[in-house]
């Protein structure tokens, strides 16, 4: 044996024999694999840096300008004689003037104004001047005389929104050259509104109204806003947030702590496992036949979308707050027990505030995925045109509403170029809104989290 | 123990939820993605000018929303369905089985397709017989039935300028797809003979026949699009030697990036609509379903309301988008007043 080992070790000798600082071809070959892995993850992290960059990019350049608005200050004759004919501010009376009976009243109030300012028409009639206005205009003048009768005889300065063709002037969008060929817009119109902002009757400012406003038909892109979105998302979060974390968590404890280990147990959580990875639209097709078609409950509503989004993250919850108790160390429910406490005291007082963070974190990375669902909303009905506000909750959980993705989705189906700037903008507060919540999901975990 | 009270509450409160009856005071209208410009244009209006909500409005399709109207009468059913084609005898049929009676038929005008190009591009004037030698699976050539050999525009007729033919044209889904089919390939190949030759082709059967006109080449040379017209729009600004598909409202609003074609001589305006001149046009239809009409608050006002001269009459918001008026307007104002339901279809 002895003679063996020596023979065998014997041509190895050599090779120990050599410098550690020459590399044999063994190691330089190990070497190089390890520099391509690298050099494969550099580039692959490259090119996801340089598509994300190239996203957002594209994205920002479309839609920050959506922030920024055109307006035009006009003082406006509230006119008796057209808005209240018969003289006695009786609201009902005044209702009947439709928002044609406004419309002369702000191509008057425009040619007052240029003429006080010393702006020339050169050539451009009225109604040429008023198409720079857009016709959301009248539909404000109308509310705001509705909400104060009062004011009709008066003069009042309005902000009025400019036609998106003349705001998308002054973003870039629309130029000399294609005006010439646009049938909505001429450049005689164009250099009018250049007159008129170097007399200050034109202004743009903050777009505030983009976060408030409703939805707009296609002919005013320029007053389309997310208001009704933004009231829609926030209802289905509520309703996300209390139906999924006390049902979720309530599973998972019953699971994790309580359950038998057997079969049932073991096919109910592959069946947990495998909801999470259900495409969003199955939940879609499962809330029209149980919660419309079924229960009768509204179309278009942010209780159904709620609830069909509960379903959609609720696996999720699940299991990221299994994972948040498997990770309390069974010392403590150990040493709980010890001292004579109940099974579910040391849950419910010990275990459950430990994994805390992990549950919160777990439902704010669900809710963000909520957040930004389309495809099961589609089939529910939300992906609609909605123009008018819900109702405060609870009420307002079974009034239509819109939702921020389905806005986005909604507004580059439009004909109006205005409204491709309109959906970038809504692009941005969604990322805004998931980079909150993801944001204070990392705040959450690094400072509540303990380690053992 | 707050978590036990928690989810007891939501429990409740989805019982809750569930078992509300809820009134609903605001119209609900869905269908054709053509007509849901217009409809979201006298919705606003109507909102805006009524003491009602302004009505929901929601697109999917001509097909789907008239689906949606035959599932029933209550207020968890849609009110009226958009359509950019008429109602089929199945769809009626389904109607009756789930209870729909009495249906209403509403014209609200006529609607163009056209053909447009990039704005930079050569001028193109078409005659539907060039398309369906440019697209059609099989056309004539040398008196025989070929596999279609052609590839540029001036391969399909001497005169139109020498560029690759590349169209885009509306996906089967759409109501578009199936006017186009109808009023330029099928017109086409009667016009340029192939139908005689498909007739021969197929023993004298006339619809296998027109199928086998209506068959688009599946070589890459004509794409179909599912989404919208703004997809059309970017794919030939993708590729300039594009001709796509549009609605007629879609272009004017896009003026400044396509040019359009003049086919069979007509350059396609609301006017030359009107006149019955330009031969792709198609009606666009809404369907109310009567039995909401006391039910719903505001929906007969709705009704009447869009088909007011005010909105789509001729000097209307919606002839102003692209809408093309209906001579027959007056007529349909009376029908909507007196609710009268539409008659059988033959």
């Amino acid at each position: 044996m002895t003679d063996m080992t020596v023979s065998s070790n014997a041509p190895m000798a050599p090779a120990q024999a050599k410098s550690l600082l020459t590399l044999d071809d063994r190691t330089r070959r190990r070497n190089a694999a390890e520099r391509r892995f690298r050099m494969m993850g550099l580039v692959g992290v490259t090119i996801g840096i340089v598509a994300l960059v190239f996203l957002l990019g594209s994205i920002l350049s479309n839609g920050l300008s959506s922030f920024q608005q055109t307006y035009v200050r006009l003082d406006v004759f509230l006119d008796p004689a057209r808005l209240d004919k018969a003289g006695t501010r009786d609201p009902a009376e005044i209702a009947k003037v439709t928002t044609f009976g406004y419309a002369p009243l702000i191509e008057k109030a425009l040619a007052d104004s240029m003429a006080a300012k010393g702006v020339q028409g050169e050539g451009i009639s009225v109604k040429a001047a008023a198409e720079l206005i857009s016709k959301e205009a009248p539909a404000d003048l109308r509310r705001y005389v509705l909400a104060d009768p009062s004011a009709i005889g008066t003069t009042v300065t309005f902000d009025l929104l400019a036609n998106g063709r003349i705001d998308g002037y002054y973003k870039g969008r629309v130029t000399m050259d294609s005006a010439q060929l646009d049938r909505n817009v001429s450049p005689q119109q164009l250099m009018l509104a250049d007159r008129l902002k170097s007399a200050g009757i034109l202004t743009t400012h903050f777009n505030w109204a983009f976060f408030t406003a409703p939805d707009s038909s296609d002919t005013r892109p320029e007053s389309a806003g997310l208001g009704v979105a933004i009231l829609g998302s926030a209802y289905m979060m509520i309703i996300v947030l209390v139906l999924s974390l006390p049902l979720g968590v309530a599973t998972s404890i019953y699971l994790e702590e309580f359950a038998p280990q057997n079969r049932w147990t073991d096919l109910i959580e592959v069946n947990i496992a495998n909801l999470a990875a259900v495409p969003s639209v199955v939940f879609g097709i499962l809330g029209l036949a149980a919660f419309i078609n079924f229960a009768g409950l509204p179309q278009s509503a942010p209780v159904v979308g709620g609830l069909v989004l509960t379903l959609m993250t609720l696996p999720t919850i699940i299991i990221a707050t299994r994972a948040a108790f498997k990770s309390v160390p069974p010392s403590i429910r150990d040493a709980a027990l010890g001292v004579g406490a109940s099974k579910m005291q040391a849950i419910f007082h010990h275990v459950l505030p430990l994994a805390m963070p992990g549950i919160l974190t777990g439902t704010i990375i669900g809710l963000a995925r909520a957040l930004g669902e389309t495809a099961p909303l589609l089939l529910i009905g939300m992906v609609a045109f909605v123009r008018d506000y819900p109702a405060g909750p609870p009420e307002g959980f079974f009034d239509p509403a819109s939702a921020l993705p389905v806005q986005v989705y909604n507004w580059t189906q439009r004909g109006d170029p205005a409204f491709i700037e309109r959906a970038s903008g809504a692009i941005i507060v969604l990322l805004v809104f998931l980079i909150l919540m993801n944001l204070s999901a990392i705040i959450l975990r690094r400072r509540y989290e303990r380690r053992w | 123990m707050n978590i036990v009270k928690l989810s007891a509450a939501a429990l409740v409160a989805s019982v809750a939820f569930t078992g509300v009856a809820v009134a609903r005071d605001q119209i609900q209208i869905a269908g054709s993605s053509t007509v849901l410009p217009y409809a979201s244009i006298v919705a606003e209006a109507f909102g805006e000018n009524s003491k009602h909500p302004t009505p929901v409005v929601e697109g999917g399709g001509s097909g789907a929303g008239r689906k949606k109207l035959c599932e029933g009468v209550g207020e968890n059913t849609i009110d009226i369905a958009n359509s950019s084609s008429r109602i089929s005898k199945s769809d009626i049929e389904t109607c009756a089985k789930n209870g729909v009676k009495d249906i209403q038929e509403v014209r609200i005008g006529y609607d163009g397709i056209v053909f447009a190009s990039d704005i930079k591009g050569p001028k193109f004037a078409f005659t539907q017989a060039d398309w369906h030698n440019a697209i059609a699976a099989k056309v004539l050539k040398g008196g025989k039935l070929v596999d279609n050999p052609n590839k540029t525009w001036k391969d399909v007729r001497a005169d139109l300028p020498d560029q690759p033919i590349l169209t885009f044209i509306p996906g089967t889904k759409h109501g578009t797809r199936e006017v186009f089919d109808e009023k330029v390939i099928i017109d086409g190949c009667k016009e340029n003979g192939t139908y005689e030759a498909q007739l021969a082709a197929n023993n004298n059967d006339k619809a296998a026949a027109t199928k086998a006109c209506g068959a688009i080449r599946t070589d890459g040379v004509s794409v179909d699009i599912d989404g919208d017209y703004p997809e059309t729009l970017a794919r030939i600004d993708a590729n300039k030697n594009g001709i796509g598909v549009f609605g007629l409202s879609f272009y004017q609003n896009n003026t400044d990036k396509l040019q359009v074609a003049t086919m069979a001589g007509v350059t396609p305006s609301v006017e030359t609509i009107a006149a019955g001149k330009y031969p792709v046009s198609r009606p666009l239809y809404f369907y109310v379903k009567n039995a909401h009409l006391d039910v719903i608050p505001g929906l007969q006002e709705y009704v009447e309301f869009f088909v007011s001269d005010d909105m789509a009459g001729p000097n209307g918001p919606l002839a102003a988008y692209g809408l093309v008026s209906d001579p027959e307007l007056k007529k349909t104002q009376a029908a909507v007043k007196a609710r009268t339901p539409m008659a059988p279809l033959k």
